[in-house]
């Protein structure tokens, strides 16, 4: 022993012979450093990750099922609670669907007020995720000045629909409620105050070189890699591919609003933080058009088969009365078909998949959700990466779980 | 229940492009098609599924390089049973398309596209787990929402929305079996 210790070339051979197996180490369902339920099962050589396995559906609840055993209209606070940061944007798409199914045209004001619910839940969502990256990473304080952020664009959506995170505001063929005439500024005034907080957070990380080395050139994945795993969002365009449904498939005005489609080049979690960045400057600019070209005119379609008649008309003509009855203990009767519709989500392109057998309740209702694709692409990203590097790849994928594991 | 011949028949008789471009590409590859609300659907057979796609996401025309989702519909009380249902998307050309295969109760199986599109492995696992469609030569065909344990396959129709699964784990030993029907 005490010549081994004399000869340090030795103890040096005999310790990198020493017998080691890699680590297994499993990260959640619940972990502090991850906002999501998920669980993620990691072989470490060291610090290098050798193989991730990722664990989904901690928060599975059964979501076309019930929305199977419900009539059409009863579906909404269900599609809320998929991508609950960003609820206005799964209740579009699921009317839209719905729509498109039932063959219906909606008014443009209701069009213009769905696009500025949609872009302000888009900001709610690309702030948290901002935010909670930065959190992650140690920036707490940055953290704070986006929830701010996001306090005022939750003023916005208690203002249009009463409440503030599961909103249930659409409806098909129209909207729960109307906006009065002091909405457009009221909100231009929360936008100011939200473009200045954005500024401040922009301030406060961009320039920070503890952040950016976290963020550069890690989670990389090639564009071809993140199309053939059906990854869409801001993941895909941070490698440099610009499909968003938005410009690809206009749906509501979007095809009347002028914006860009940021796009990165490294497909790294950095660019994926900047595309976002962008994004939130294009949203506020789609809202301020928005409210700048808002029309008057009704936010319903007049057709008490599929939408609710007012209630003056239920009170006092007897054929509203009955349309009213009928529409709401047996639903909207859309015609036998399928229809498919996708829209721009917080994550990616999140469709719809409705299967209609004629009667009131939606014999299939299916959710493609982003996360869910996105999520595959996280083992992919992590292979050979070192430890550090899954938390903010993580949270650059963003997993929802509620609309991930549905 | 519902036919497709119904859906057919109700608007577009003419084929759309895009599955007339697959018409042409796969000899016998198309069973029947409709364009219901222009969304261009394909009903292909099984043993052409794996021409079809590779078909899809090669030709110059068509370059399906996404598979947006993969999901089932369990038609129950109909011959055959079950559908398998692929949304894809060309992301250079900007179009959509639906394929659909028709399989029967007593072989819900078929081949999986996981060499296509590696997209499709989660997809085919949340299909296996909640309608029981097989995907032959899938790499890792496990449950991916539900627990190993849990008993049949919720999303069929003749599974009620309220059954109630048998306890695992410590404790389930002790209990009197299977909890009883309902909440």
């Amino acid at each position: 022993m005490s010549d081994e210790l004399q000869t340090g070339n030795q103890v040096t051979e005999d310790v990198l012979e020493l017998p080691f197996e890699p680590l297994e180490l499993k990260m959640g369902p619940s972990h502090p450093a991850t906002h999501g339920t998920v669980r993620l099962n990691l072989k470490l050589d060291g610090e290098t990750v050798h193989r991730a396995e990722v664990e989904v559906g901690y928060l599975h609840r059964g979501f076309e099922k019930e929305c199977e055993s419900g009539l059409y209209y009863q579906v909404f606070p269900y599609t809320d609670r998929l991508n609950y940061v960003s609820s206005i944007i799964n209740n579009v798409g699921y009317a839209l669907a719905c729509e498109k199914l039932f063959g219906i045209e909606i008014p443009k004001r209701c069009q213009y007020l769905r696009v500025i619910g949609s872009e302000i839940s888009r900001m709610g969502d690309h702030f948290t995720c901002l935010g909670a990256a930065a959190m992650e990473l140690g920036a707490m304080t940055a953290f704070l000045y986006v929830m701010e952020a996001r306090e005022l664009l939750w003023d916005v959506i208690d203002v249009m629909c009463g409440s503030r995170v599961t909103s249930n505001y659409v409806r098909i063929g129209g909207l729960s409620e109307d906006v009065g005439p002091e909405f457009p500024a009221l909100v231009r005034e929360k936008l100011a105050q939200v473009g200045k907080l954005q500024q401040d957070f922009e301030d406060l990380l961009l320039s920070n070189p503890i952040f950016r080395e976290r963020m550069e050139g890690t989670g990389q994945l090639s564009s071809d890699e993140l199309i053939a795993l059906g990854v869409t969002g801001p993941l895909l365009r941070a490698a440099g591919v610009a499909y968003d449904v938005r410009r690809a498939q206009p749906y509501l005005v979007y095809d009347r609003l002028d914006f860009d489609v940021p796009i990165g080049e490294q497909s790294d979690n950095m660019d994926r933080f900047l595309v976002r960045v962008e994004e939130l400057k294009q949203s506020r600019r789609m809202v301020e058009q928005c409210v700048e070209q808002l029309p008057g005119g009704p936010i319903d379609i007049d057709d008490p088969h599929v939408r609710l008649p007012g209630k003056g008309k239920v009170f006092t003509r007897m054929e509203e009365l009955i349309a009213q009855f009928k529409l709401v203990t047996e639903g909207p009767h859309p015609p036998v078909g399928e229809v498919y519709q996708a829209v721009e989500g917080g994550n990616g392109e999140l469709g719809f998949y409705l299967v209609s057998d004629g009667s009131g309740k939606p014999y299939k209702c299916r959710a493609r959700s982003p996360s869910f694709s996105n999520m595959q692409a996280l083992s992919r990203m992590l292979q050979g990466a070192m430890f550090a590097d899954v938390v903010p790849t993580f949270d650059m994928i963003n997993m929802i779980g509620g609309e991930c594991d549905r | 229940m519902m036919a497709d011949s119904e859906i057919r028949t109700e608007e577009q008789p003419a084929e759309h492009p895009l599955v007339a471009r697959l018409c042409g590409g796969v000899a016998d590859a198309v069973l029947a098609s409709h364009a219901f609300r222009g969304d261009a659907t394909a009903i292909v057979p099984r043993e052409k599924l794996l021409d079809v796609c590779h078909f899809l996401r090669d030709d110059a025309e068509l370059r399906f390089d996404m598979l947006v989702d993969v999901t089932a519909v369990d038609y129950l009380g109909r011959v055959p049973r079950f559908e398998v249902v692929y949304h894809l998307y060309s992301v250079p050309l900007n179009h959509r398309i639906r394929i659909k295969v028709a399989l029967d109760e007593s072989d819900p199986s078929l081949p999986s596209l996981v060499p296509i599109w590696v997209g499709a492995n989660w997809l085919e696992r949340e299909t296996w787990d909640l309608y029981g469609i097989v995907f032959v030569d899938h790499p890792n065909l496990r449950r991916i929402y539900l627990y190993e344990e849990f008993q049949g396959h919720p999303l069929r129709k003749d599974y009620p929305k309220a059954k109630r699964q048998p306890l695992i784990g410590p404790g389930a030993a002790n209990s009197a079996g299977p909890a009883g029907p309902g909440r």
